[in-house]
């Protein structure tokens, strides 16, 4: 169930309410700049997004594809930290104080940074969840028992691969909305069988009454429209940050216009599932 | 140091061995690593497992391999008695065949009908490239463009093997994006694929299944040494990058507390440039490639490249049971430089007629310094875990010596 006391669980209940699936959008904090980056963000709920995920760049990021490494090697070339994200994020709240935010990326620089000041930073900041993709059960109390008595969301992966064996491991611990991962692959490479990915929803539901949203290899309107049509939300990222890459001059500094064609392709995707974003030029 | 009543009882039932190991993997991969980790528990308490291994170790790669009494430089050096585990006489060169042969029986005891590696060096993904001809199972190797460049015979090996080798771009096209390309692969090709990894790191069970298969290395010593002195060694020595030669022969011997331990690390230019492969004495913990260990890392926990003359030494992690043996000090590390290495490297050449590979020059680069300082009759091991022949052209470069491959 969604707690009615978080962004996020207001904002799925009002998804729900409006008979919606929400659209969840993923860019990489400082990608490719920082300036550049804050334009994306704060312009992001106007053009549609229901849910933002912002993430944490590193280094290593094993579980994604090209697209989003180059995104986190861009950004930590341009002088991204996570303290820096942080700032981001509180920036951005200052702007908006509806939209979820959900920060999504890898243990270690949240390690270094220290569990215990991140969490309160993180909150201090308006962060609404967190997604780590190399924490699984087995590793997450660590964060996650902090996390959680910061009233903070843990958003957790589930694959074509967790069987019923294993969903209740991870829904256990789950908050907020849960995950999708539609195929067994990384981040922007091929997309999944609609018929599949509903099979594989209704397993889930099963397990756990929280929303879910599907991400992995959803790239158009059409896409998200078909996703949408049996998930509660429908995740873009690899399709937004290759805007920005095919955007950049050749010394890697983004030309001019591309928070605005990223935010077009924003807005085209929630109107494809039926969203309320403005149209931006 | 906190003494424990053994240091052999690592990792727990989550992969473990104090704060250091676990399984910090996507989601994608845990039912992957939970079906490993299920299969070798099964197939470690299974004679009929570990007599096909000690078989292949016998007829395969030619074990056991030589305990060899270095003499003359034993006199050179003036103290100690210095002996050579002759890993680089295994089939294909070096300690990694034994790994190799270990998880490949454990991918066809589990019906798995396709092999990912990833490789630094090289040495590794020959060895993975090895053992799936001898199988005849296909077999992709994830390797570092920058690295390819700088190990074309290796490269070519593998493919006179059968095995593609892909070059990866992504990051900076080392080893540890190598890694990286890997497990991507794995997340991508769940059903029919084995990912044999190369050293005592990853998720658990990789650190301890190597391991046990690299131990035979140090099974081997305490049989020998009882043969040729009539006792135990007094000391052992081995280099680590990621540290499957040296737990090979450290782990028979962690109870043994009158044996003294230590590994060595790459120093490169020296731990104070920044630029060296020291993760235990130049990085700090933190999480990278399925496991908790020392890393190379900046402030902001951005995983950074080493820095060795030894392309196997070239990896910003170290397997976590060596974290928990420098933390709790059972184990000495230290730390040997591009330049000491490559002077042992000559030495060994000229005064025994062997050339060693760089990795374990870096071993004999820290005998070579404390040797002189013990007894005569303190008997000490260092394993030779490769021979140099990879590296001759590396090494003709670094001292002016312009030779043609």
């Amino acid at each position: 169930m969604t707690n009615p006391a978080t962004r996020i669980g207001k904002r799925f209940a009002a998804l729900k309410a409006e008979g919606r699936a929400g659209l969840v959008t993923f860019v990489t904090a400082g990608d490719p700049d920082l300036e550049t980056s804050r334009e994306i963000l704060f312009g992001l709920p106007g053009a549609g997004a229901d849910v933002i995920e912002i993430g944490m760049p590193f280094s290593d990021p094993m579980a994604d594809g090209p697209a989003i490494q180059a995104s986190s090697l861009r950004a930590l070339k341009d002088g991204m930290t996570l303290k820096k994200t942080l700032e981001l994020v509180t920036g951005f709240r200052d702007t908006d104080d509806d939209t979820p935010v959900v920060l999504m990326g890898y243990y270690n620089p949240i390690y270094i940074y220290g569990v215990d000041d991140f969490v309160a930073d993180a909150r201090k900041a308006g962060v609404d969840g967190l997604i780590i993709v190399d924490l699984p059960p087995e590793e997450v109390d660590e964060l996650w028992k902090p996390a959680r008595a910061a009233g903070i969301d843990f958003i957790f992966l589930t694959a074509p691969t967790s069987d019923d064996a294993r969903l209740p491991v991870i829904v256990e611990r789950a908050s907020g909305f849960v995950y999708y991962v539609s195929i067994t692959g990384i981040t922007g490479t091929r997309s999944a069988d609609i018929a599949d990915v509903g099979a594989a929803l209704r397993r889930i539901r099963k397990h756990t009454e929280l929303p879910i949203a599907v991400g992995f290899g959803i790239r158009t309107p059409e896409q998200a429209a078909e996703i949408a049509s049996v998930a509660d939300a429908a995740v873009v990222g690899s399709a937004l940050v290759d805007i920005i890459a095919a955007n950049l001059d050749p010394g890697g500094r983004p030309k001019e216009g591309v928070a605005e064609k990223l935010l077009a392709l924003v807005s085209d995707l929630a109107a494809g599932i039926g969203g309320a974003g403005e149209k931006v030029a | 140091m906190t003494k424990l009543n053994t240091y052999r009882a690592g990792p727990d039932e989550a992969g473990h061995f104090g704060i250091y190991g676990g399984r910090f993997v996507a989601e994608t991969l845990m039912p992957l690593i939970l079906e490993v980790e299920k299969a070798y528990t099964e197939a470690k308490d299974d004679p009929a497992f570990w007599d096909e291994f000690h078989s292949q170790m016998k007829h395969y790669v030619g074990r056991p391999s030589p305990l060899y009494f270095a003499r003359r430089l034993t006199e050179h050096f003036g103290g100690a008695k210095v002996y050579f585990k002759r890993d680089e006489l295994n089939h294909t060169g070096a300690h990694k065949i034994n790994n190799t042969i270990g998880q490949i029986l454990l991918a066809r005891r589990m019906g798995k009908t396709r092999v990912i590696a990833e490789t630094g060096a090289g040495q590794h993904g020959v060895a993975a490239a090895t053992v799936c001809a001898l199988f005849d199972i296909p077999c992709v190797i994830y390797m570092g463009e920058t690295d390819i460049e700088r190990q074309s015979p290796n490269v070519f090996r593998m493919k006179l093997l059968g095995a593609e080798v892909m070059p990866v771009t992504a990051g900076t096209g080392t080893l540890k994006d190598a890694m990286n390309e890997a497990l991507r692969d794995w997340v991508a090709n769940v059903d029919d694929t084995f990912y044999i990894i190369g050293t005592v790191a990853g998720p658990h069970p990789y650190p301890s299944m190597v391991r046990d298969f690299q131990a035979v290395i140090g099974n081997e010593v305490r049989e020998q040494m009882q043969e040729a002195e009539g006792r135990k060694p007094d000391s052992l020595v081995a280099c680590i990058g990621g540290g499957s030669n040296a737990m090979g022969l450290f782990h028979p011997f962690l109870d043994d507390e009158d044996v003294r331990i230590i590994g060595v690390e790459a120093a490169g230019h020296g731990i104070e440039t920044g630029e060296h492969c020291a993760s235990l004495t130049g990085g700090k913990p933190g999480v990278l490639h399925g496991n908790r260990t020392y890393l190379l890392q900046t402030e902001d926990g951005q995983i950074i490249d080493g820095h060795s003359i030894s392309a196997g030494l070239d990896y910003p992690g170290i397997g976590p049971e060596h974290s928990w043996l420098f933390d709790n000090g059972r184990v000495e590390y230290v730390s040997v430089t591009d330049k000491e290495a490559l002077d042992a490297f000559q030495l060994c050449t000229k005064m025994e007629g062997i050339i060693p590979a760089l990795e374990p020059a870096h071993a004999l680069a820290h005998v070579a310094k404390i040797a002189g300082g013990l007894p005569k009759d303190h008997l000490m091991v260092m394993n030779m875990c490769g021979r140099g022949d990879k590296d001759v052209f590396t090494v003709a470069r670094l001292l002016g010596i312009e030779v043609s491959e």
